[in-house]
């Protein structure tokens, strides 16, 4: 075999190692996606996201309880800890060389591999039992606490993709430093942090531990976040471990529904910021 | 363009055959106060000294070309001429530079008013990821030159000095980026006359460029030359030898030499200045 022909199959067989690693990568994704619609999908209609759950042992009802539930917690988590880790990580990328920056650095590493359970013990500890009572609060804290970090260093990620030479030119042009930072360095990663964002979003949706014993759930509408407040994972995780057929089949439709909010976050996020400017190299 | 590919010997005899003829030089010191005036000006990175002792001063409304080996300090003395060295951290320096007669190192100075008199254009383009026009009017507006409803004209007459306004004037919404190499250069001129300076610092402007972008920013220095006074770094002494009136000879953080351009390229006084443009070292 003359060199040329072996060099082509090694590329080959390369290439078809990777497009190997892709779909065993992708097939359990799929195969999740796949049981969620075959099981859920089912038992989705018009009531399940309007009504409230049926008495225990009646059939029909819903879960319009644990999508506000959802929306309101993250919402306010997100209220707490986007800005928080924003800032925090504009911070980090814009001085580097700070003692604080290296603490800050450590701290988020620190907290990133932290099980969230943890913090949920933690946010218990500090909010429901000196409160002396659950509250939705309590669980948007846990969340924002699970938040900031994870924002904290992809914000940090984007900035420091941003060239040193456009920073120079913001500053040559007379900008104090603080205005080249937002203007210009914040400006031109914004689709960046924006994205990083959300998934922080999509990933603090779906965390069930730091809820248990904050947020606590509830069986009833409630808009007051200092009280028990219902919430779509901790509805799949009452409903799969009950007693009832139907609350399994529930699980799996409001697990289906969990999916589908971090997907058209997700997707609804990507369209807005669209395709504006790219970063120069 | 046929200067850029000439063979290095031919230059030093005529220096400057692409250009039209200059105003015979004077030596800054007849033409009463220099634009910038370097005063026993030394520079360290830390334990590194990078400049030392530099005292020489800068003509109004005229090229200074700055050669040199690499690592001679040219790019260090541009910017310490516009401070962009205070980013980094544990700097040091002694000396004094005036700039138009006032001190760009005394305490207090403001340095947000210093760098929109002192513009400057880097080695490889810059523009922000925005579009043509607001490049352009970043300066002005962060600076408060003109009204909003005046900013268009400043926009549209900084890209005709800039020599780049029939090529973008259909296009000034569209990003910034899209140019080609040497419009972006041309651009990042354009945005740095917005500002309205009294000095222009250009750090290697064309090393990123091909020839004919090369040729284009020369003929614009040439044309900038009437209103602005121009300190240009380069590498390339044929466009040192094509556009300066002064041309200054940096070696390890020294001052070599510093005369007209024509004495400098044809009759060094100095043996270092003449085997660097010779091309027997650097």
């Amino acid at each position: 075999m003359n060199r040329r022909a072996l060099r082509r199959l090694v590329s080959n067989a390369m290439v078809g190692l990777m497009v190997v690693a892709v779909v065993v990568a992708l097939l359990p994704l799929f195969f999740i996606l796949l049981d969620l619609v075959v099981r859920g999908a089912g038992s989705l209609s018009a009531d399940f996201f309007t009504k409230m759950p049926a008495p225990a042992g009646e059939s029909g009802g819903g879960v319009a309880h644990a999508i506000v539930g959802t929306l309101i917690i993250v919402g306010t988590a997100s209220l707490i800890g986007l800005p928080i880790g924003i800032a925090a990580g504009i911070y980090c990328a814009e001085y580097p060389g700070s003692r604080l920056t290296w603490v800050t650095r450590f701290v988020a590493d620190v907290m990133n591999g932290t099980p969230s359970i943890v913090v949920g013990v933690f946010a218990w500890a500090w909010i429901v039992a000196t409160q002396k009572h659950f509250s939705a609060l309590a669980g948007s804290a846990a969340l924002a606490m699970l938040m900031i970090p994870m924002v904290l260093r992809t914000t940090e990620e984007m900035i420091k993709l941003v060239p040193n030479s456009l920073r120079e030119a913001a500053l040559a042009l007379g900008y104090p430093r603080w205005r080249t930072s937002l203007a210009v360095v914040v400006r031109t990663t914004l689709p960046g942090i924006v994205t990083g964002s959300l998934l922080a979003v999509a990933r603090i949706a779906g965390e069930t531990a730091p809820l248990l014993f904050t947020a606590l759930g509830s069986q009833y509408m409630s808009l007051d976040i200092n009280q028990p407040m219902a919430a779509l994972p901790l509805t799949v995780f009452t409903y799969a471990t009950g007693p009832y057929e139907e609350w399994h089949r529930y699980a799996w439709a409001a697990a289906l529904v969990l999916i589908l909010v971090v997907f058209v976050l997700s997707l609804g996020a990507r369209l807005a910021i669209g395709r504006r400017f790219t970063l120069n190299g | 363009m046929s200067a850029t590919v000439r063979p290095k010997t031919s230059f030093v005899t005529t220096p400057r055959a692409t250009l039209a003829p200059r105003p015979p030089a004077v030596s800054p010191s007849e033409r009463g106060t220099p634009a910038v005036d370097i005063r026993g000006f030394s520079f360290a990175y830390g334990d590194r000294q990078v400049l030392r002792n530099l005292e020489f001063s800068i003509e109004r409304t005229a090229v200074t070309a700055i050669i040199g080996p690499s690592g001679c300090g040219k790019s260090t003395f541009l910017r310490s001429i516009n401070r962009l060295n205070d980013l980094i951290p544990g700097t040091r320096h002694q000396g004094d530079i005036l700039v138009e007669g006032r001190s760009v190192y005394a305490p207090g100075t403001d340095l947000v008013a210093l760098r929109q008199r002192v513009g400057m254009v880097f080695q490889r383009p810059n523009p922000f990821p925005k579009s043509v026009f607001d490049n352009v009017a970043y300066g002005p507006r962060l600076n408060r030159l003109v009204s909003r409803r005046d900013l268009p004209d400043l926009v549209e007459r900084c890209l005709r000095q800039a020599a780049l306004w029939d090529e973008v004037k259909d296009r000034l919404e569209e990003p910034a980026t899209g140019l080609s190499g040497g419009q972006q250069q041309r651009l990042c001129i354009a945005r740095t006359l917005g500002n309205q300076p009294e000095l222009l610092l250009m750090d290697e402007p064309c090393s990123a460029l091909d020839p004919i972008a090369t040729q284009r920013v020369e003929e614009l220095i040439f044309e900038l030359k009437r209103d602005y006074t121009i300190v240009i770094v380069t590498h390339n002494m044929q466009q040192a030898a094509r556009v300066s009136d002064f041309t200054g000879f940096f070696d390890r953080g020294e001052l070599v030499e510093f005369d007209d351009t024509e004495r400098i390229f044809t009759s060094p006084a100095h043996e270092r200045t003449e085997a660097y443009i010779t091309g027997r070292f650097g």
